[in-house]
């Protein structure tokens, strides 16, 4: 039985390497995970960041394989220009250690506590997903057109639209409200917070 | 192409976003952990999109609404970390105990 299984994985695997496209996952994916995996364990925080923007870069790519083209050029010009941009600005700022700094991780029970969680976590993520889909494929794909995106956004979902671009008012007066200097506190402000 | 490299891929994405969100110390990284996740569930939902070959395209859609929240979140969350760095002079998740008994 085990033997049958294992057959038919390699049988699956074996015409799964026919397509092209999946060769082309196989390195985006391996690519990606390895970028993963740096970023939540590299002790440099700018690298961290750094690893990030492959590992974006790499979503981006999956995107147009999947045809979707204006989620991909979005990924791309939202996250790696605009959101690593500011990590990298709040680390400049908070002065987290730039160079190899060995306090970044929680002491060594807490990463192996969180490993086991996570993996667990993989485990019943992938096993459910393994179970409902199998190896259902997806069909031929077409690139999605960038206007169809536009009109199903001004006319499906509009309602959302209008309420995404409230909370991105919110968030643009709540950051100023945060990070703005109180002049009033001015003086206050060489006061050392025993930690 | 089958729909299970896609999912799984978003899966291992976000377990590793979980890990990197449990273990790490410092709140900057945490919210680049955060980040890996809704990348993850990004490719979710722009994989679905192309299984249900939708004539809306929502699943692209929600992901084009999940970029524009994640972005508001970082700023609010940088903001809210700057202003924890300027008052205790750490952004030490660990170290931010003051409402703990």
């Amino acid at each position: 039985m085990a033997l049958l299984g294992i057959s038919l994985l390699a049988i699956t695997i074996g015409d799964w390497l026919g397509e092209i496209e999946n060769w082309v996952f196989a390195v985006l994916a391996i690519t990606m995970v390895f970028a993963a995996l740096r970023v939540v364990t590299t002790k440099n925080v700018v690298h961290a960041a750094l690893y990030l923007v492959i590992a974006l870069g790499g979503s981006a790519a999956l995107f147009l394989l999947l045809g979707a083209e204006f989620v991909a050029w979005t990924v791309v010009l939202v996250y790696i220009g605009a959101i690593i941009v500011l990590f990298l600005f709040g680390i400049m700022i908070t002065r987290a250690p730039l160079g190899y700094e060995t306090r970044l991780s929680h002491p060594r029970r807490v990463q192996i506590g969180a490993a086991l969680a996570s993996g667990a976590l993989f485990l019943l993520i992938g096993g459910s997903m393994l179970d409902a889909f199998g190896d259902d494929p997806l069909p031929v794909l077409d690139a999605t057109r960038t206007g169809d995106i536009g009109q199903s956004i001004f006319e499906r979902f509009v309602i959302p639209f209008e309420v995404v671009s409230f909370v991105l008012l919110a968030a643009l007066i709540g950051g100023i409200v945060l990070a703005r200097r109180d002049p009033a506190e001015e003086p206050a402000e060489t006061e050392e917070v025993p930690a | 192409m089958i729909i299970n490299q896609f999912l799984l891929l978003g899966a291992a994405l976000f377990s590793i976003g979980i890990y990197g969100v449990l273990s790490r110390r410092n709140a900057v990284l945490v919210l680049l952990s955060v980040e890996l996740m809704l990348a993850a569930v990004n490719i979710n939902f722009v994989a679905f999109d192309a299984l249900n070959q939708d004539a809306v395209a929502g699943g692209q859609v929600f992901a084009l609404f999940i970029i524009a929240v994640a972005a508001a979140e970082v700023g609010i969350g940088l903001a809210i970390v700057l202003l924890i760095y300027r008052n205790r002079r750490s952004a030490n998740v660990d170290e931010l105990d003051l409402m703990k008994l």
